[in-house]
């Protein structure tokens, strides 16, 4: 895994993307910190931190999209695939370079409380659990986008399809208040959730039955409840959008409240598309 | 050393690898032969890991690839098709890079990757960018990768395609110096390559082996005679009474010659019987002067013809089979002497 991190991270920093992206990335929080701190005078730093988390739909996929798409491409997968790695260190060890990268940036906005607080009172603790969060969301996003970048041989596609979800993902918290909060609502809308996974698994598994048995075993429950105890799904639908959405529990961290339900979440989703990359990887061996 | 037991690959409906099972021994250079899309890179993807297998095993040094990967690898050096690089690197960069993943210790790393660039000849391109190497010095580079971590087995896909005539000697003769250290397999679809460096030829055709023997005896499996070539200056008539005169020869076809005065013939002639100097002296007897008398070498093209033949192949397979039962003891035999020829000729 060391080697492959390392060849990853010397590979970012020399073919300037890795600058690039740190530039790019401390050149928006240095304009946001300047913005909110230094003209109008907010003495929290969340507040410029949340407007570079919008900054991550630009910049993550850019130094995602070529992470396991460019060995696809250039054929060098061979390689990484003949060598006595395992895939899951093949995947690790291209995520903690990324990581690596990622990490500088963060490393001088911790600087930033200590500079501001020349001009007047910073709270540290709200300040610095703010960059937190921040890196927090961004191992997220960045698992997500490496995986999407698994999924194709051309890095514009990976990035194109990484943007359009980072964007869904910024915009689902505000799409959740569109949504009616009444039982009926929810209801379809979890119907509906409910028969495009069917039909995902449908085609996925290329078996009708498979299908039809896994929407059965979701439906039904979900009618079943609904007939019975209609108020349980008030709400619901909305809440748990919010409740999944990683810039909610980013907004949530960022304001202040060490929550360790929304750093559990936001860590569990970097696990989870880690190991669905990791598939990713193993898939292409059997196609 | 390699263990290959009824391996298939099925992309969706299309048979890749039907079935196929051989045995790699230590110690030799085998040539894996056949056909455009005939499935030697599927068959050598499937051995280095680098694809799964639809049905069968592979056994490395006793590891199977699909249970025991890591350890299985560790034994296995392979070059794909299309070098590996990563083009942005130098040699010695790259070559560092591989030596580390391959878990090669810290030490021995300055030492392997010295080794291998002398070997490989690519001490002078060291700090060059492989982008802007030759295709033959990415060639090398690839082999010298495969060669980091001191593996039994180099697997080496089309190792000389792409290549100008005179790289295509220099990695052939970088092949047979490997071949002295190492097992080495190699995938071609031109005969000559294989005729070239390979002792031992696995033919596979639509998927399946059609022949998995020594060199040699594919030549006498498939042509039962030799091929003479002669030309001699005189009267065609006369030319044509010494020749008849001459035991041996089984059948006589006449050329069209180039030189006026001068008659060539290409002779049919019984096996391992060398009637050149019959020839020349029945010839002399006559005074007609012999200009030039020439062994057709080498009919690997018509056995690779005949085994890969679109439809008889299944059928010369069965020939084949029936005729080599016990082709494994049989091949390390013959590959010994074999080595001893090789050895002869070179001295």
């Amino acid at each position: 895994m060391s080697a492959i991190f390392k060849r990853e991270f010397k590979s970012y920093m020399h073919n300037m993307t890795g600058p690039i992206f740190i530039f790019f990335l401390l050149l928006f929080t240095g304009v946001c910190v300047s913005i909110y701190n230094l003209f109008i005078g907010f003495s929290s730093f969340s507040y410029a931190i949340e407007l570079t988390a919008i900054a991550f739909l630009v910049i993550i996929p850019i130094i995602t999209m070529r992470s396991l798409s460019e060995d696809r491409a250039n054929k060098t997968d061979y390689l990484l695939f003949s060598l006595p790695l395992k895939t899951s260190s093949i995947v690790l060890g291209k995520f903690f370079a990324i990581v690596a990268v990622f990490t500088i940036p963060i490393a001088v906005m911790l600087l930033y409380p200590i500079i501001l607080s020349a001009y007047g009172y910073m709270y540290y603790a709200a300040s610095y659990s703010a960059i937190f969060a921040l890196f927090l969301l961004g191992l997220s996003l960045i698992s997500i986008c490496m995986f999407i970048s698994s999924l194709t041989e051309s890095q514009v596609i990976s990035a194109v399809i990484s943007l359009g979800v980072l964007i869904f993902l910024l915009v689902l918290p505000l799409l959740t208040a569109l949504i009616p909060t009444t039982a009926l609502a929810s209801f379809i809308c979890f119907i509906v959730c409910e028969a495009l996974v069917s039909v995902l698994i449908w085609r996925l598994t290329k078996n009708p039955n498979v299908g039809m048995i896994s929407a059965a075993v979701l439906v039904i429950p979900t009618c079943a409840i609904y007939f019975f105890k209609a108020e349980w799904f008030e709400g619901l639908f909305p809440s748990l959008i919010e409740n999944l959405s990683l810039y909610s529990q980013f907004y949530n961290l960022n304001s202040g409240i060490f929550d360790i339900k929304s750093m559990v979440y936001l860590l569990s989703v970097t696990v989870f598309f880690l190991f669905l990359c990791t598939q990713s990887l193993e898939r292409r061996r059997w196609s | 050393m390699i263990e290959v037991r009824n391996l298939t690959k099925k992309y969706g409906l299309n048979t890749a690898v039907d079935n196929i099972s051989f045995d790699i021994e230590p110690g030799k250079i085998y040539g894996l032969l056949g056909p455009n899309g005939a499935g030697k890179s599927t068959t050598m993807n499937i051995i280095t890991g680098c694809l799964a297998a639809t049905e069968g095993s592979v056994k490395i040094n006793g590891y199977d690839i699909f249970e025991q990967p890591l350890e299985a690898k560790r034994c296995i050096g392979y070059l794909p098709e299309i070098p590996p690089l990563y083009t942005e690197m130098t040699p010695y960069e790259y070559l560092m890079f591989v030596a580390e993943a391959k878990g090669v210790e810290y030490e021995a790393t300055f030492r392997q990757v010295k080794e291998v660039m002398e070997l490989t000849e690519l001490e002078g391109v060291r700090d060059r960018l492989i982008r802007n190497l030759s295709k033959g010095y990415r060639q090398r580079v690839g082999i010298a990768q495969a060669m980091l971590g001191n593996p039994d087995i180099i697997i080496l896909d089309e190792p000389t395609v792409g290549l100008d005539p005179k790289q295509i000697i220099e990695i052939r003769d970088l092949i047979r110096t490997l071949g002295e250290m190492k097992t080495v397999i190699l995938s071609s679809h031109i005969l000559a390559e294989v005729s070239a460096v390979c002792e031992h030829v696995i033919i596979i055709s639509h998927g399946k082996i059609v022949a998995n023997d020594t060199l040699q005896n594919l030549n006498n499996y498939v042509s039962p005679t030799d091929i003479l070539h002669i030309s001699v200056r005189g009267e065609h008539d006369v030319i044509v009474e010494v020749l008849d005169s001459i035991e041996g020869i089984i059948s006589r076809e006449t050329l069209t010659s180039s030189e006026p005065g001068v008659h060539e013939y290409r002779l049919e002639v019984e096996k391992e019987s060398d009637l050149r100097d019959a020839i020349f002296f029945a010839m002399a007897e006559k005074r007609c002067a012999v200009i030039a008398m020439e062994r057709e070498e080498s009919s690997l093209e018509s056995i690779f013809l005949t085994l890969t033949d679109a439809d008889p192949a299944a059928e010369a397979e069965d020939n084949y089979a029936a005729e080599h039962e016990d082709e494994s003891d049989d091949a390390a035999e013959s590959g010994e002497a074999v080595d001893t020829d090789r050895e002869e000729d070179e001295n």
